[in-house]
């Protein structure tokens, strides 16, 4: 069946054809003011950040000679051709690791708490007083404009060395960027289970346990292992501050030039992570299923 | 009342049990969690005691920290200056990492390229180089370029060069098929596809996302002179560790507020782009 495409006559087709190159003029005026204030802001960056072309290109091959000594043992040889060498405080290593991982882990579930108790509070649909919900956010901003490693600097003061101000840092940072999620989540909630709680008679409590809490849970839990996963990244570099962990260790192994420990840490961690994201992931889309299927 | 009451609880024993929906597994992981939540505090020697036993330094630190100032007019402008130097870092690093990462989603979206091979070993590639913090990075750039700022801008790009480009590859494969069959019906080649099907559909995503990485490196950008790679951070460790706690909070004060403007700017940028559905 053949079909015949309708041809406007002239006129009409003209003004169209006229309106088109001008709404496309006008698009590419935009893009090019855009480019050029991008390239002016990129030229004032490259000012700031002090970046010398010539002595990058000219250093290049350190980058390169760099991960040549990463990959080589003290002894000489590739790092893989001796894993007994390469690998040698495996023992201390896996435990500072695992010690990282945990801290990771407890900060993250304390600052999951925080954020729990506090995201009801800031909710525009479940609580009425604006200050007090005003109050919490304002809080829980705070929080997370902090970076951990900052809260975790002035607690190592006040704390001493150790684990404890890791744990402490992460928590903080971690209840006010959950906070905030949750409290989107907990915003955008269907109203008429909490309406049906509140017409039989309960209070705010029971409102939010049964007419709140299990629309939210599943998505809560998603947002809590996403932030675990962000929080073992933090982790492994919090101990530069001493703050616990392999960070540490890796600090000084990098700053005396231990190539070989480097690399092995570096291994240890990045499998580590890996690991953990894609258990992680797993668990986040079983927990996706479970929403779609209510 | 009490009689309305005393029916509706007489009705609801003959009604059967709720089913309980409690998997197995979902129980034992719950009593894992827990289980290695109380460990782990035991083991960090993270206690009740011990934090309240120094909940009084960190009051004092509070108190010491009021009210926050430069110390003078000349660290003042120092500070800005390392204030400007910070958001440097953060613009040319994600500016960097956005150029990179384009062409390597593509690499790593699996309706791009379609051998199984490539795709899997870019996407691990990225992977590795995603689970590396950013401050590791910024030790390792040291050892190349030296200390100083453009080590930060190199470390940045690092890492948001990976994650950049696994959410581009994502937005590619979630992009629809119905442009790409369309340049392919009108005879175009593999390019063409890229070029007209794809990019006009995850460009507004991908520079929205690029966006919000500035306003987190913005964040990361302020924290990387700890290590000595530039900005403010160096400043803010400085007067942590000699205790100069007015200065220190100053300087946290000046990192919240730019952080805030940035953000609020960022945020209207955004809107804007993924408002106007063709970029």
């Amino acid at each position: 069946m053949p079909h015949t495409v309708a041809i406007l006559p002239e006129p009409q087709r003209a003004a169209l054809a006229a309106a088109y190159d001008q709404a496309v003029a006008a698009r590419r005026r935009q893009l090019v003011l855009g480019l050029a204030l991008g390239l002016f802001a990129l030229g004032l960056a490259i000012r700031g950040a002090e970046v010398d072309l010539i002595m990058f290109w000219s250093k290049l091959g350190n980058f390169s000679s760099y991960f040549n000594r990463l990959l080589t043992l003290d002894a000489g040889g590739r790092v893989w051709t001796d894993p007994a060498d390469w690998f040698w405080g495996l023992h201390r290593w896996l435990r500072l690791l695992g010690e990282t991982v945990l801290i990771a882990y407890v900060g993250t579930l304390s600052g999951t708490m925080i954020a729990f108790a506090a995201c009801f509070v800031a909710s525009r649909n479940l609580v009425r007083s604006a200050l007090l919900r005003m109050t919490v956010r304002r809080l829980l901003e705070l929080l997370r404009t902090v970076p951990d490693i900052v809260f975790a600097m002035v607690f190592v003061v006040a704390f001493g060395l150790g684990p404890l101000p890791g744990v402490l840092a992460l928590t903080l940072h971690s209840a006010g960027t959950l906070g905030k999620l949750f409290t989107e989540v907990v915003e955008s909630i269907d109203l008429k289970p909490i309406e049906g709680i509140a017409a039989t008679g309960g209070g705010w409590l029971a409102r939010v346990r049964f007419g709140a809490l299990p629309q939210v849970l599943s998505n809560f839990a998603s947002y809590a292992l996403l932030r675990l996963e962000i929080n073992v990244r933090g982790a492994t570099v919090i101990g530069f501050v001493g703050a616990g962990g392999i960070g540490e260790d890796l600090l000084i192994a990098i700053r005396k030039f231990y190539y070989q420990d480097v690399s092995a840490m570096l291994v240890l961690i990045v499998a580590c992570v890996m690991l953990l994201d894609m258990a992680s992931e797993k668990l986040r889309h079983r927990l996706l299923a479970l929403e779609t299927t209510q | 009342m009490s009689e309305l009451r005393a029916r509706f609880l007489a009705h609801a024993s003959t009604l059967p049990a709720p089913p309980r929906t409690h998997h197995p597994m979902t129980l034992l992981l719950l009593g894992l969690g827990i289980a290695t939540y109380i460990g782990g505090l035991w083991m960090l020697d993270v206690t009740p005691m011990r934090i309240f036993a120094h909940l009084g330094r960190l009051a004092d630190i509070f108190m010491l920290m009021l009210p926050p100032s430069p110390g003078s007019w000349g660290h003042f402008w120092v500070y800005l200056d390392a204030l400007g130097q910070t958001l440097a870092i953060a613009f040319l690093g994600t500016s960097v990492a956005a150029v990179i990462a384009l062409p390597l989603g593509f690499i790593a979206a699996h309706n791009v390229v379609t051998g199984r091979v490539v795709h899997f070993l870019a996407r691990r590639a990225l992977d590795c180089v995603r689970s590396v913090d950013t401050l590791i990075w910024a030790l390792i750039w040291i050892n190349v370029v030296g200390l100083g700022p453009f080590a930060g801008a190199l470390a940045i790009a690092s890492t948001d060069l990976a994650a950049l480009a696994k959410l581009m590859s994502e937005a590619i494969e979630t992009a629809s098929r119905g442009p790409v069959e369309g340049v392919l019906a009108s005879g175009g080649g593999r390019l063409a596809v890229i070029r007209f099907g794809l990019l006009p559909q995850v460009l507004p995503i991908f520079a929205s996302q690029a966006l919000y990485f500035f306003e987190s490196n913005t964040r990361s950008a302020t924290i990387i002179g700890i290590v000595g790679a530039g900005g403010i951070g160096l400043y803010l460790s400085e007067m942590i560790r000699v205790l100069e706690w007015r200065e220190a909070a100053f300087l946290i004060l000046m990192v919240l507020i730019t952080v805030g403007i940035i953000d609020a700017i960022s945020r209207r940028l955004r809107a804007a782009i993924m408002g106007a559905p063709r970029g």
